[in-house]
């Protein structure tokens, strides 16, 4: 198991953090947006349901947009927008 | 999709219905199992609400150090003032079964080893029951080796007669415990230091027995003073530090004006209490139950005239199972990890380790067979309740530890274990029952939870660092 944070196009990346459990998830989705430039997205995958509130929080407080929030298979997809 | 929505409300409603049938089971065996069954459907409460509400103490501290997210913390300021006021009311009219805990620097050392090892297993000692509950294996892992086995090895071995001081040797000595039940680090510990810690009750202090005669001193002292006033401190000092700054530049934006007025301020301590509703919900809720369950318990104990279940298991002549005080752990309220560290010393025990040679089972807590362990029903309540609630809206998922998951959720569970015991109980018993009882010790235990938790979210913050640097070398 391992987490994944990848640059999937210009200004795009993908975040793979699933598997883990609280904290991780959101330290990781945190870590993540510091390194992007406001306007890039970042595609969240999830599967601990914990984690979610705390991110969704997480970028409301801050001013990030999320969006798409779905759930396939036991697994959490969301989209956030740095802002 | 509506398939799994189909099977998971199957499941639902297979555990409630196999609960029921277990329940009715202990009627038709002894009307005094009501007492248990009490416990059992308390516990199943607190799950429900638990994973409805994600409440966690570990992610109060820890999502406010990692994440500035105050939802948690928030919520568990909410309860414990609801649960405080209950607390009040149930004192006042005699119908409770509180009681504060030796004081002393003890409880702070405790809460910060407790901290750290909930940052580093995922979850606080309520927490990782329900998040079993969610199918989470890496909390089964925290709570079956730290809680039950490492909390149960804790307190009978005699690994920590380094620290023990001789004055506390000389004073267990002094107290007359029969020497068959006086062999760890733990028994002198316990004999020789903590019976002798002084128990404060802010109702009970001199100065509020005088100033506030009658049921006022429960609710001006117990509740008022010791819980209402510093959480209402707390949550104003995390929404200054944590969302006042943003709150007030969104508000600024949509008024088209600066927002600085009182008025901006008190819209904003709102906006972060209810930010998250279902966690504050629950923190009302929860506050609540907690209340009743402490009436109930209080109601058996009248109804059967006893002070304690292992009187009984005694009169059902199960007497292997109580401690030589007669009594059993049971703690009459919410309570967390006693419990766990019987199953621990009860499977111990069927693997040849003598677990009746010490004061926490021997004395006091006995070691019933986990059916007639009526705390331990409340554990397994919160975990079925939580898989209820979690089957019920498509939450539950079986999932395996792997990797630095299994040493974070050993390693943790373990500090969890070992941070429970010094200070007689975890984040429930040593915090948050004390603090609305009116124990300021509780505040203490509160605080070296929150001290451990910074160390703990540190360490992931540095972990997780290497990690992100690695993945993005590709960039």
């Amino acid at each position: 198991m391992a987490m994944k944070f990848e640059k999937t196009g210009d200004g795009t990346y993908m975040l793979d953090v699933c598997g883990y459990v609280c904290p991780h998830p959101q330290i990781y989705c945190k870590k993540s947006l510091e390194k992007m430039n406001e306007g890039d997205v970042v595609e969240v995958i999830l599967d601990n349901p914990s984690s979610v509130e705390t991110i969704i929080q997480m970028c409301d407080q801050v001013g990030h947009d999320v969006s798409d929030r779905k759930t396939e298979g036991g697994k959490i997809h969301m989209k956030i927008k740095k802002g | 999709m509506e398939e799994n929505g189909t099977k998971n409300k199957l499941w639902a409603f297979i555990i409630t219905g196999a609960l029921i049938l277990i329940s009715l089971m202990y009627y038709n065996a002894n009307v005094f199992y009501m007492y248990l069954v009490a416990y059992i459907w308390f516990g199943f409460a607190y799950g429900m609400m638990l994973q409805y509400g994600r409440f966690c103490f570990a992610s109060a501290s820890r999502d406010l150090f990692a994440a500035g997210v105050p939802r948690m913390a928030v919520g568990i300021l909410v309860a414990l003032m609801f649960f405080s006021l209950i607390q009040a009311t149930l004192a006042s009219t005699n119908m409770s079964t509180f009681h504060p805990a030796p004081f002393g620097i003890h409880t702070l050392i405790a809460g910060l080893i407790f901290g750290v090892g909930m940052v580093l297993s995922g979850g606080c000692a309520s927490g990782s029951l329900y998040k079993i509950g969610e199918g989470n294996m890496t909390s089964f892992l925290a709570a079956f080796f730290g809680l039950c086995i490492g909390q149960a090895v804790f307190v009978d071995v005699k690994w920590f007669d380094f620290l023990i001081p001789q004055k506390w040797v000389a004073t267990a000595a002094a107290k007359g415990i029969p020497a068959d039940k006086m062999t760890s680090s733990f028994d002198t510990y316990l004999a020789g230091y903590v019976w002798d810690q002084p128990t404060v009750r802010m109702s009970d202090t001199a100065a509020i027995k005088a100033a506030l005669p009658g049921a006022a001193k429960y609710f001006i002292g117990d509740a008022l003073l010791t819980a209402l006033i510093p959480a209402v401190i707390l949550l104003i000092i995390i929404y200054v530090f944590y969302t006042r700054k943003g709150f007030l530049k969104k508000r600024s934006k949509q008024k088209g004006s600066p927002a600085n007025g009182f008025g901006d301020d008190a819209a904003g301590m709102w906006n972060m209490i209810t930010a998250s509703q279902r966690t504050t919900l629950m923190g009302v809720l929860i506050g609540i139950v907690a209340g009743l369950h402490i009436l109930v318990m209080k109601g058996m104990q009248l109804r059967f005239g006893v002070d304690n279940f292992g009187r009984l298991l005694t009169k059902m002549g199960h007497t292997g199972d109580v401690s030589i005080s007669g009594k059993v752990f049971d703690p009459g309220y919410w309570y967390i990890t006693s419990q766990e560290g019987q199953f621990g010393a009860w499977i111990l025990e069927k693997f040849g380790w003598n677990m009746h040679d010490n004061i926490f089972f021997g004395v006091n807590n006995g070691l019933p067979e986990p059916w007639r362990n009526p705390a331990l029903w409340m554990s397994f309540g919160i975990i079925f309740g939580a898989m209820v609630m979690a089957r019920l809206s498509n939450e539950f998922k079986f999932k395996m530890p792997k990797g630095e998951l299994i040493v974070w959720g050993l390693l943790g569970g373990l500090l969890m274990g070992f941070g429970s015991r010094p200070a007689l109980g975890c984040n429930i018993g040593a915090f948050f029952i004390r603090v609305a009882g009116g124990d300021p010790s509780g505040w203490l235990y509160g605080t070296g939870m929150v001290g451990g938790a910074f160390i703990g979210v540190k360490f992931f913050n540095w972990w997780s660092e290497r990690k992100m640097a690695k993945e993005m070398e590709a960039f």
